[in-house]
């Protein structure tokens, strides 16, 4: 469902809001930035369509680089943007007394910490350990 | 391995449809169609079948049994919540939790009962003119689903994230209870918000619904209603529409479901939602309106050991002393009780990215989390929020927070941070963009009394949604009088957490269980000309 816009900015983003949280080898860090993307995925594919709707807006204006600039200060593509840029944008959207600006923060908040802890791969690193087994 | 009810259920013969492999117009007729498998349909559909009236229930959610509880989050959410458990209001700045799957939000609720606070029932009756709705009235109806649930006292040692909210509390003088579950053979697992895996909660799912099922009613899933219509002061007919295997588009099925009466059990938003789209008459404008949250805020308390969270039963303590300190239309009161941990709840609730986040993450296993429960509803600056309409015909909750409420927010996020280090934390995170780890109460004190409290920078939760549907004495004061039935049509009514004319106090389910269990009885000795049986 995410089309190749919405993924260049996950593949920017997701690395910058994982940051401290992620494997340290190349490889590790990027199977994981891979699988956090594809939950995010699926997660929007379980959306109702309003929401659905709402996520695709704010991915094809943070993709198209006119607004990319204008609203989020990122003048370089997103796959050669650096992370200090990519965190100070995502900052600057938090702390923004502007709504929609928070909105959009708050959703790729919560879409990203979602798909990451989802995955029992980062259960480890926060002391739990998975659900009990019931035999 | 556990026993499935449900797989058993269906082996006897239980009249099932899943209405997403279904294609076509289905039509159905009934003595009295239930919109809604929740706290108020499953009551109302065991009742009346009971009495011996047929009835078809509609679930928008899927049947999910044990067999499909596996205590994954990434599985929950999306299988047994409304929108994935990211259902927003209008601002998206509460996040509300509500169940969507056979037995609704009792489903995936924590068991906490309680009965209505009598202040609550007095206040209905002095503002509301609902005079028969006393202490007196209802308890042989809390009596009743308490048997029927098996409502207990939870006697086992509270875990540690319980025990320290009373430690801290008992530290400060103030009085902590211990909270009584709806669960029989509980494992003291913590999965509740997942669905129970061993069905020791006793939600509609795994008790209600089947016995209704059991005598014949049927059951259409993943049916989502789309409207009532009305003629000349009667409902002729309910119109459904089957929804997808994932529940978010329409599929190919169109229901026509006729009956003599019909029960609207879709919760508070959902029912609201298909009096607006059935343009039933209402002349006050009241559908909608006064719908109440006890709009939740959340702080996140470290300590030196682990606490682990995740495990034991998710809520055994609660304290209702700053609820019961205040006048129930003074100050914005708020009652307190632990939250379960998992890992992409406490992920998502913490706010920030990065490093800081990640490092916060790392304290998972010692983390303590508290919540306020602010009682809504019970005063001229707190009208709670409105149900409207967007432009596909989904329903979408505005409320907005008054000063008055933001007033409670703050007092709420200063008592919890006062009790979290009076039972030793060594960090508490009041949950807020603008807030840091405060180490000590003197800092937390001083650093919450100058949070800027407003939408989106502050947490708020709400797994509690009432009112919409709010009961009254005429169409101008309400939506429903005290049976439940509609003022504008008169073989309609609502049997769900919508009717409430004010937030509860207290988690809701009983409260929705007795009501339900009251008027589905009035509603089946009418259909029937015969008293009707207990049904505990």
């Amino acid at each position: 469902m995410l089309g190749a816009g919405a993924r260049d900015v996950l593949g920017a983003i997701v690395p910058v809001i994982l940051a401290g949280a992620l494997p340290i080898d190349s490889t590790g860090k990027s199977e994981r930035v891979q699988s956090t993307i594809a939950g995010v995925d699926r997660a929007i594919a379980g959306l109702p369509s309003h929401a659905q709707a709402e996520l695709h807006d704010l991915f094809a204006l943070l993709a198209f680089a006119p607004s990319r600039w204008l609203l989020a200060g990122m003048r370089q593509p997103w796959r050669e943007s650096s992370a200090v840029d990519v965190a100070a944008f995502l900052q600057q959207w938090r702390m923004s007394g502007w709504a929609l600006k928070q909105q959009a923060y708050l959703a790729l908040h919560e879409l990203v910490f979602a798909a990451f802890y989802a995955d029992p791969a980062s259960w480890p690193a926060i002391g739990y350990p998975g659900p009990p087994r019931l035999d | 391995m556990f026993a499935d009810p449900i797989a058993e259920g269906l082996a006897r013969g239980w009249k099932v449809v899943d209405a997403s492999r279904v294609s076509g117009n289905v039509d159905l007729d009934a003595d009295v169609a239930i919109v809604g498998t929740g706290a108020g349909g499953g009551v109302t559909a065991e009742i009346l079948s009971a009495a011996g009236l047929s009835v078809v229930m509609l679930e928008e959610g899927p049947l999910k049994s044990s067999r499909d509880f596996h205590m994954r989050e990434a599985e929950a959410y999306p299988q047994l919540y409304q929108e994935s458990a990211a259902r927003k209001t209008l601002d998206k700045a509460i996040t509300i939790l509500q169940g969507r799957c056979v037995g609704g939000s009792t489903t995936v609720n924590w068991t906490s009962t309680f009965r209505t606070p009598s202040t609550t029932l007095a206040y209905w009756q002095r503002e509301f003119g609902l005079e028969g709705l006393s202490d007196d009235l209802l308890l042989p109806w809390f009596e009743m689903m308490e048997r029927r649930l098996s409502v207990a006292s939870w006697a086992v040692t509270p875990n540690a994230n319980n025990a320290l909210l009373q430690s801290g509390a008992a530290r400060l003088g103030i009085t902590t209870g211990v909270i009584r579950r709806n669960v029989r053979g509980c494992l003291n697992l913590g999965y509740c918000g997942m669905g129970c895996p061993t069905n020791a909660k006793q939600s509609m799912l795994v008790t209600t619904v089947p016995a209704a099922l059991d005598r014949g009613a049927t059951l259409v899933t993943r049916a989502r209603v789309e409207r009532v219509v009305a003629r000349g002061g009667r409902v002729v007919q309910l119109e459904a529409v089957g929804l997808d295997a994932q529940g978010t588009r329409a599929g190919r099925a169109g229901l026509l479901v006729r009956a003599r009466h019909y029960v609207l059990a879709a919760g508070a938003i959902g029912s609201p939602a298909i009096l607006l789209r059935s343009g039933v008459p209402d002349p006050w404008r009241r559908v909608g309106t006064r719908t109440f949250l006890h709009p939740t805020v959340v702080s996140a308390a470290i300590f030196p050991e682990r606490v682990n969270g995740y495990a034991g039963a998710p809520q055994s303590l609660y304290s209702d002393h700053f609820l019961d300190s205040v006048p129930v239309d003074g100050p914005i009161g708020f009652k307190l009780e632990a939250a379960p941990l998992h890992p992409v709840l406490f992920g998502m609730t913490l706010p920030g990215f990065g490093v800081h986040h990640a490092e916060m993450m790392r304290e998972f296993a010692c983390a303590q989390v508290t919540l306020a429960l602010l009682r809504d509803g019970f005063h001229p600056d707190s009208t709670g929020g409105n149900v409207g309409l967007r432009r596909d015909g989904s329903p979408v909750l505005a409320y907005p927070f008054t000063a008055f409420v933001w007033a409670g927010v703050r007092r709420a996020l200063l008592a919890i941070a006062e009790i979290q280090f009076a039972a030793g934390a060594r960090k508490v995170y009041p949950v807020h963009e603008r807030a840091e780890g405060y180490t000590s109460w003197r800092a937390a004190q001083a650093g919450i009394a100058r949070l800027p409290l407003e939408p989106l920078l502050a947490r708020v939760v709400s797994a509690h949604v009432m009112g919409g549907c709010g009961m009254g004495t005429d169409r101008r004061g309400g939506v429903v009088d005290a049976r439940g039935r509609h003022f504008g049509a008169e073989n309609l009514s609502v049997h769900d957490g919508s009717v409430f004319p004010t937030s509860i106090g207290a988690n809701p389910q009983l409260s929705i269980y007795a009501i339900a269990a009251r008027n589905a009885s009035l509603l089946a000795q009418e259909l029937t000309g015969r008293p009707v049986p207990a049904i505990a």
